[in-house]
């Protein structure tokens, strides 16, 4: 019963990643981190690039909790990969960040964070950049 | 001076503000398309070419010219800011120019490329503007042996002397010749190749073969390999030379377009060539010891080339009617759409549309430097687009074109066909550059052919009866006989071989490394 954590590598992104640790250790569960891409357009802003990658990754191991990392590209949704991993690891908690959006932006663009928020099989927690 | 004054009148039709909206819509597109990878001018043109039925051809050139010379710049943006290069002109820049971004000088890197690309595309434009009547002159001489001759430098050069292999680079020329002569034979009348079907009679519609090509050809590949790994992208504010990158610039940008424009005058193909010499110049003249490390003159040579050779390679095209490029190879059939064929007598009978053109380039060169300054980082989010959603929106205009070019469906089974030719070669590594000079230059050249062996009555001495003909023929044999020797030679002198720039600068697998 692990807590997943979906990263980007923006404000939002380390600020879920930040509180995801901090449960973690809380709870002293495992922590399972995704990075996810569908891979269809060249440049994808919310894939980590190598170097914040890495960052991440050293700051899971000095964080020293137990953790797995999941950094894929597939042909599907981001979120619905998101929601995948969350399945496949019977998750207690999923972790995402919040970004602000206008009524209106929300309207024109989907959001990642509805389709996680709406289709979780366990509780959601949303957080927001400080 | 003649040319000149031509060029003056030429202002006055370029700065129409329907020319001057053409030309910019031209540059803006061409910006676009040279940022994306696997998508380049000879696709855009050919992607174009149903507007040749409603437009005027001095507003349709005066557009595809501003695409071509936008293709340039917009290459050198992907090349610095991914490393991946956006179209084969710009694969020399990738290497210091990428370098040059890791190391936070990305912006000097954009900043060079852009200014070297309008000096160099200002000079060389000139120097088609004063060459171009020179050539004509001397070209009026030429009898069909000739310009055999020359079409056959042009075919070999382009087989031989770009792409990885001799072979594969004739094999696909044959493909396009193959194609070339579907339909009634011009000078008997009788239908060759056409299986039977009246369909085929006419030959195959050159918007047809050059959508299918490039567009569907590319866009089944892309759809063979969608998913990959996104690569990063590295930012950039503000895109500015300090005084030493001045300094360290402006003798490559001078020296990349002696390189350039000669390279692309002589029907001897591409950019890809003179790029290479360029970016070997700067490295054995450097004096700050920075190749290899991002050094600034490895950006400005090899940028400052590609533009100037883009403007030499309208030299041919206009003068002899002679494709260098897989661009001008497609500008070449929309000339024949509007059956204009250009040659020698193109200056005479078309004033208004060739010196129109070559004014409104250094219109569109100013245009494309005002764009392409400020804004590198913008256009570079146009990567940001996924995959699916261009090449549907490519499927479609070019389904259209496919139709709109005899109003029938055969030609859109036709435009399958030949898209699956076109994924096939990609398939198995064979360049469609000299498939596409094939089908559009390979008519011409049989036409000249068949007729230089009637004037000799049959006699292959027919076709080298001239001291020009056979200046022609001794320069194609050199070419095919002075590369290897000199690799052969260098190789034993030099030992284990060297890793080749070529290959250091591997290209990115989303790359088309043809940039069509």
């Amino acid at each position: 019963m692990p807590i997943v954590v979906g990263y980007v590598p923006t404000p939002e992104g380390r600020a879920a990643l930040d509180r995801a640790v901090e449960e973690a250790r809380l709870r002293g569960l495992r922590l399972v981190v995704v990075n996810a891409s569908r891979g269809d357009a060249l440049v994808d802003a919310r894939y980590a690039p190598a170097g914040d990658w890495d960052d991440v990754l050293q700051r899971l191991t000095a964080s020293g909790i137990e953790h797995e990392t999941v950094r894929q590209v597939e042909a599907v949704d981001p979120a619905d990969q998101l929601l995948q991993v969350a399945h496949r690891t019977n998750a207690e908690l999923i972790v995402i960040g919040l970004r602000p959006r206008t009524p209106v932006g929300k309207f024109i663009l989907g959001s990642a964070a509805q389709t996680i928020l709406l289709a979780a099989e366990c509780p959601v927690l949303a957080v927001k950049a400080r | 001076m003649d040319a000149i004054g031509s060029l003056i009148d030429g202002f006055a039709t370029a700065i129409t503000p329907v020319n001057l909206l053409y030309a910019f819509l031209g540059v803006l597109l061409g910006t676009a398309i040279g940022v994306l990878p696997g998508i380049g001018p000879a696709m855009t043109i050919a992607l174009l070419l149903p507007l040749t039925y409603s437009l005027g051809p001095t507003q349709a050139f005066i557009m595809f010219a501003g695409i071509y010379y936008g293709g340039m710049y917009g290459g050198s943006t992907t090349s610095i800011l991914l490393n991946t290069p956006g179209e084969s002109a710009s694969v020399v820049t990738a290497i210091e120019g990428n370098l040059m971004a890791k190391r936070g000088r990305g912006a000097a890197a954009l900043a060079t490329s852009a200014i070297g690309s309008f000096i160099a595309g200002t000079i060389g434009t000139l120097g088609l503007a004063l060459l171009a009547p020179v050539i004509v002159r001397l070209a009026v001489q030429m009898g069909a042996p000739d310009y055999f001759a020359v079409m056959v430098l042009a075919f070999i050069a382009v087989t031989t002397v770009l792409g990885s292999s001799k072979i594969r680079g004739l094999a696909s020329l044959g493909i396009g010749l193959l194609i070339g002569t579907i339909g009634i034979d011009p000078t008997s009348g009788q239908q060759r190749l056409t299986l039977g079907l009246p369909e085929l009679a006419d030959g195959i519609d050159v918007v047809v073969l050059a959508v299918g090509l490039f567009a569907v050809g590319e866009a089944l590949w892309v759809a063979a390999h969608l998913r990959r790994s996104p690569i990063e992208i590295i930012n950039v504010s503000n895109v500015r030379m300090t005084g030493d990158d001045w300094r360290r610039s402006w003798k490559p940008w001078l020296r990349g377009t002696v390189i350039g424009f000669p390279f692309g005058a002589v029907p001897a193909g591409g950019a890809e060539i003179p790029t290479f010499l360029s970016y070997a110049t700067e490295k054995k003249l450097a004096t700050h010891d920075e190749f290899g490390r991002g050094a600034i003159e490895g950006v400005a040579g090899p940028e400052a080339t590609n533009n100037a050779s883009a403007a030499g390679g309208l030299v041919p095209l206009l003068t002899l009617g002679i494709p260098t490029t897989a661009t001008a190879a497609v500008m070449l059939g929309a000339f024949q759409g509007y059956g204009i064929q250009p040659g020698p007598r193109l200056l005479d009978t078309q004033p208004t549309l060739v010196w129109g053109l070559i004014a409104s380039l250094f219109i569109g060169n100013t245009i494309l430097l005002a764009l392409n300054l400020p804004m590198a980082t913008l256009w570079a989010k146009l990567l940001r687009i996924p995959r699916p959603y261009l090449y549907a929106g490519i499927l479609f205009f070019a389904s259209i074109g496919a139709y709109a070019a005899n109003t029938s469906t055969f030609d859109l089974w036709l435009l399958l066909v030949i898209g699956a030719l076109g994924f096939f070669m990609r398939r198995f590594g064979l360049p469609v550059v000299p498939a596409i000079i094939g089908i559009i230059l390979g008519p011409v050249a049989e036409e000249q052919m068949r007729r230089a062996l009637q004037i000799s009555n049959g006699d292959l001495g027919g076709l080298y009866n001239t001291w020009f003909s056979k200046i022609v023929y001794l320069c194609i044999l050199l070419l095919l006989v002075v590369p290897p020797i000199v690799r052969a030679v260098r190789s034993r002198r030099a030992g284990p071989p060297q890793p080749d720039v070529a290959e250091e600068a591997a290209p990115h697998p989303h790359a088309n490394v043809e940039g069509l």
